[in-house]
Parts: structure tokens; C-alpha cells; sequence
């Protein structure tokens, strides 16, 4: 909640009525530092202020687009508001000037962030300050500079909106990450896939292979130097790793007469989970990366499919019809029977754990409409983000706090989508894609 | 780890060119059908149809014996139906021994993406046991799963979805796999 605003309202509010207030409201000068909860009910968005950063030599494009990225990953969130230039009373005329802070209260802006950008050659300098308007100070933690390449400059607006972002909600940032998905084209009976990244709010796309085979479910690396997914470019669904650097490709080894899919990176990147189906039935297996073979994690005539690791790699929690619809189970790293976490009516799958060790995000089917939810490890909290037709597959943000998805719209023309929401379920998005997406899956925060 | 013990779980995708390439769904296009010949180029087997009145060709084993049982939601168990259509296959490819066949395993969209291709792998095995039991040899038989990505048809109900649950028999020539 955005205490310091009603405080400050109030506050005024007693003055103007000439009562001394006896409520428990601090001096106006003494407010606490503006915070926003995650979480906490309905929040109205933060007002804040971000003038363009100014040039500081040769980065006239780059000052506006920047503080444009900034603007829109802070607005993007549904927790903040820009005040718009064409309302601001004084302007910042040099990053290191004095700031009439008087000016920016009188705007009702809580948080003023002032930036400057300079270009030489392809190096490229970002500086940034965000100040509590009220109490007239920078905000802690939050007066840094960026310098690096041009071609990096998204990432650099990306990693001020993320120091800005977490300053004021005490969460991780997610801004400067990428998300890897499968680009679509076709009718719905013949549609070509490929596989694609992108930065997380929708630019710079790379098409990472071609739609001549269907590709299926990828996922990043823990170093995001990796992808790994499903393909049929042998002809039959078999996992393939792929290095980003250099789009080498290679095939997991064929175990004759056999289907494996479903892949995912253990935590610290040594060891890939997946599910191999043989005879008509379908288990979980483990493969250590650096040798060692190939382990077997369940044992069960049911589908056991989707696995994922908790963030510290001591468990893994997994879809299974075991009971004769599809559950979510959490079971030792090292394979057995797994405990049923899923409760309410209907069928769960795709789990997969937060960045946070704190809930399980998951696909949820009941009464012929489809939902991503959330619950906590043990199936407890649980609680349904969104609803439509089709939606599934969600994919946690680097900060534990936002989900992406798949949407698929129903019918013959029916088309896929990335859609992302927030883990109170508010902030129900599309994310920008040049055609029809599915199977996102979101990198780690970008070093 | 080593370059060699790397090499004995993952194989550089290129190696597999000679291979049989049974995806009839690649972008290549074409599958099992068309004019005679064999292996194309990237191992696309190529079979003649024929004349659906001669009782040997793969039209006559499509269109008249039948090449696919349906499934009801989220089932792999054949039904009476299914038993019959696939008794019929096992006749067909016991008296004409010269072909192999993958058995496609689909489901339809109400379901999410990894649990429909086990739930599609399920279904294709179904059908190749049955084929077993009734004396089709098992190295003339494979599977593979479409999960939710191949529908026959599109639309959004369950007329559409019913024709989608299915595992389709699809022979090529040659007497094994």
C-alpha cells in the first residue's frame, strides 16, 4: 500500500481543517520510503516520474529509447504509473544538477528517476538515480552506472528498470532475461514449429531452427548457455541439445524402440530429467550430463511426464495418472514413489517449481476449461490465475513473481499465444510475438 | 566430461541422414503413398497405394480392412470395435508378409502437451500389442506418438475431437522395421 501518499493526504488534510491530528501519522518530513507489497490486495500503481535521460554525448536515440524501456518494464508490471513529461513542472537539465524536489511532490510523483546516456564509438554509458521524492533522498542501492556495448543497450534500460523495480518491492528483478519459445505457422492440422528466443518483453527475436521438424517444449540451461527440447528430426520425438552460441545441435543417444521428451536441466546444470517412453508406458529418468548413465526415477505402469526441480535440487516435483487422471507428485531427486500434492477436483499437470522454492505453478483442466494456478510445495494456497479454452504450460520469471503461458483460442482458426500474468493473478498480458507462439520457457536473470 | 564419453549419449544430428525418416508429418511432405519407388532422398520411404480392389495393395488395407481405431477420452484400451478393425489388420499383414508398418498414436486437444504424446504412445502401443497377439511379427511393427500436433480435423468439439483420439496403421514396403 502506498502509505507515505495517505499519510501525507491526511496529514494535509487536518492541516487545511485547522485540527491538530491525534491519528498515529508521522511528520510529513519524516515518511517512510515508498514500498510496494507484492501480494498485499489491490495496489493503485506508484506515480513516479522519469524525465528522458539526458545525452551526454552522442546518445541522442539511445537517452530516448532507453528511458523508454525503462518506462514500460516499470508500467509493465501494473505497479507503477509514469507521469508523463507534458506534466512535469521543472526539468532535469544535468544528472548531476541539484533536483527542486518541491516541484516533483507538487506532481504527487513518489519516486523521480533521473538518467544519462553517453555513446562513444560502440561503447555505450548509462548512469541512473532514483530519489524518494518526499524525504528528498536517492533511493538505497539505487544510483548505479551501466557501460558496455551498443548493441547491449536494451539490457542496460532493462537493468535499471530491474534495480528500480526491486528497491521499491523487495523482490528480484526479471527485465533482463530471455525467454526461449516455439514460434508457429500453419493450420491447425499441419502446423510448422521452430524454435525462437527472445528478450522478455518481445524484442529482438532469433529464430534458433527451421520449421522442417516439430519442435516441442524447450527449456533454458541454469547458465541460459544451453536449450534443450523436444524434436522429431530423426523422425521420432527424441530430446536434442542445442548451444546458443553457436546453434550446435545434438541428439540424446537412441535406446531402440523407445520416445524421449519432456526434458529439463537439474539446478546446477549437470544432470537432465525427462520422460522415456517404451512399450506404451512412460517413466522418469535422470541422465548425468558428465557420465554415468541413465537412471530411472519412477517405476509405474501410469504417465509419468513433466518433471521439474525444486531450486536447490533436492527434489522433483511431476505429472502422473497413476490414479487414473493426471496429479501432481513431489518425490527425492533421486527417484521413488512421490506424495500427491494435488487436491482439489479436476487434472493437473505441467508443474513446475519457482525460482523461489516458495510455490509450484501448474496447469489445471476442470468442467472443459483450462486455468494456470499456483500452490504452495506441500499443495496447500491453491489458487487459480487465469481461465480460458487453453491455457497451459506456465514458466516462472527469474524473481519468482511473474508466470508466462501458453493461450490457445478454440476452433479450426484457434492460434497460440504468450500471455503472462502475476502471481496474484493481476496484470493478465500478451506478449508481442510476430505470429502465433507456444511453449514458453524463461531464462534465469541475465549476468 | 570427455569428448569420447560425450560422444556415446549424444550423436551429432547429422549422422542420422541414412537413416529412416517415418515422420510423414515433416515439412518435407511427403509420406508413405504416392508413385512407387524406394528410399528417397533423406530416407523417406515411398510406397505404391495401388488399386484399392486388389486385395494386396495399401489402398485395399486403408479404405476396406481399415487403417485406424478411434479411443474415447483419455483411454488407450481398444474397444469392441477397434478389436475387430485391428483383427482384420492382423489378417491382412499375416497374408502379406512384404510390409512394415508404424502405428501413429494421437490424442486430441484437450489435454496438455507432454501427458498427449505418452497418452498418444499409449494408444499406438495398444494397437501394436493386439497386432502381436494375433501373430504379426514385432520387428515388423513400431510405434511413434503425435501427442496433440498432427488432428485430423480442427475444429473445437467433440465431434472433431473423437476422429483425433486414433491410432492410424500406416504400412510401408519392407519386411522389417
Amino acid at each position: 500500500m502506498i502509505r507515505p501518499m495517505s499519510r501525507a493526504f491526511r496529514t494535509l488534510m487536518a492541516l487545511a481543517l485547522g485540527v491538530a491530528t491525534l491519528v498515529a501519522a508521522p511528520v510529513l518530513a519524516q515518511s517512510s520510503p515508498p514500498r510496494i507489497v507484492i501480494g498485499q490486495g489491490v495496489i493503485e500503481p506508484m506515480p513516479i516520474a522519469i524525465p528522458t535521460f539526458i545525452d551526454e554525448g552522442g546518445a541522442g536515440d539511445y537517452a530516448r529509447e532507453i528511458s523508454r524501456v525503462v518506462i514500460s518494464d516499470l508500467e509493465g508490471t501494473g505497479f507503477f504509473r509514469n507521469i508523463g513529461e507534458e506534466a512535469h513542472i521543472s526539468r532535469i537539465t544535468s544528472f548531476d544538477g541539484g533536483v527542486a524536489f518541491e516541484d516533483w511532490k507538487a506532481i504527487n510523483a513518489q519516486v523521480l528517476v533521473t538518467g544519462a546516456v553517453s555513446v562513444a564509438g560502440d561503447r555505450i554509458t548509462v548512469k541512473f538515480r532514483a530519489y524518494d521524492v518526499f524525504n528528498g533522498t536517492t533511493l538505497e542501492g539505487a544510483a548505479l552506472q551501466f557501460a558496455g556495448t551498443t548493441q547491449g543497450w536494451r539490457r542496460m534500460a532493462h537493468k535499471v528498470a530491474d534495480v528500480i523495480y526491486s528497491t521499491i518491492t523487495g523482490e528480484g528483478g526479471y527485465f533482463d532475461s530471455r525467454v526461449v519459445f516455439v514460434s508457429e505457422s500453419g493450420p491447425k492440422n499441419n502446423r510448422l514449429k521452430r524454435l525462437a528466443v527472445m528478450d522478455y518483453d518481445g524484442a529482438n527475436v532469433a529464430y534458433l531452427t527451421d520449421s522442417s521438424s516439430i519442435v516441442l517444449a524447450p527449456r533454458f540451461s541454469p547458465q541460459g548457455d544451453r536449450i534443450i527440447y523436444t524434436s522429431y528430426e530423426t523422425g521420432f520425438p527424441r530430446i536434442t541439445l542445442l548451444d546458443v552460441a553457436s546453434l550446435n545441435r545434438q541428439t540424446l543417444e537412441e535406446q531402440p524402440g523407445t520416445m524421449t521428451f519432456a526434458p529439463r536441466f537439474s539446478p546446477d546444470g549437470g544432470t537432465i530429467v525427462f520422460s522415456l517412453e517404451r512399450g506404451g508406458n512412460t517413466d522418469i529418468y535422470a541422465l548425468s550430463l558428465g557420465g554415468g548413465g541413465l537412471q530411472q526415477l519412477t517405476n509405474a505402469p501410469s504417465i509419468e511426464t513433466a518433471p521439474s526441480f525444486s531450486p536447490d535440487g533436492s527434489q522433483i516435483v511431476f505429472e502422473s495418472d497413476r490414479t487414473g487422471t493426471p496429479q501432481i507428485y513431489v518425490m527425492p531427486a533421486s527417484g521413488g514413489e512421490g506424495t500427491r500434492i494435488s487436491g482439489g477436483k479436476g487434472r493437473y499437470g505441467t508443474p513446475v517449481w519457482s525460482p523461489r522454492g516458495d510455490y509450484i505453478a501448474f496447469t489445471k483442466q476442470n468442467e472443459g476449461r483450462f486455468h494456470i494456478g499456483v500452490m504452495r510445495t506441500d499443495g496447500s494456497e491453491e489458487r487459480l490465475l487465469t481461465a480460458s479454452f487453453l491455457d497451459e504450460g506456465p514458466t516462472w520469471a527469474p524473481n519468482g513473481r511473474v508466470l508466462m503461458f501458453t493461450r490457445e483460442t478454440s476452433g479450426g482458426g484457434g492460434q497460440a499465444s504468450l500471455w503472462s500474468v502475476d502471481i496474484t493473478g493481476r496484470n493478465l498480458k500478451q506478449i508481442p510475438t510476430e505470429g502465433p507462439a507456444s511453449d514458453p520457457a524463461w531464462s534465469p536473470l541475465l549476468p | 566430461m570427455s569428448l569420447a564419453a560425450k560422444s556415446l549419449l549424444l550423436i551429432a544430428v547429422l549422422g542420422l541422414a541414412a537413416c529412416n525418416n517415418p515422420d510423414r508429418y515433416g515439412a518435407g511432405g511427403a509420406g508413405a503413398g504416392g508413385a512407387g519407388g524406394a528410399g528417397g532422398a533423406g530416407g523417406i520411404d515411398t510406397t505404391g497405394l495401388g488399386d484399392p480392389n486388389n486385395p494386396t495393395s495399401i489402398a485395399y488395407f486403408n479404405q476396406t480392412v481399415g487403417d485406424r481405431v478411434l479411443f474415447a477420452v483419455d483411454q488407450s484400451t481398444l474397444t469392441p470395435e477397434g478389436r475387430s478393425i485391428l483383427t482384420a489388420q492382423a489378417n491382412w499383414l499375416n497374408q502379406n508378409t512384404g510390409y512394415a508398418a508404424i502405428i501413429e498414436g494421437h490424442a486430441d486437444e484437450q489435454g496438455t502437451r507432454e501427458y498427449n504424446l505418452a497418452l498418444g504412445a499409449r494408444r499406438a502401443a495398444a494397437v501394436q500389442n493386439f497386432l502381436i497377439s494375433q501373430g504379426v511379427a514385432a520387428n515388423r511393427l513400431r510405434t511413434i506418438s503425435y501427442g496433440k500436433e498432427r488432428p485430423l480435423e480442427v475444429c473445437s468439439d467433440e465431434s472433431c475431437y473423437a476422429k483425433n483420439r486414433r491410432a492410424v496403421t500406416v504400412l510401408s514396403a519392407g519386411a522389417g522395421v
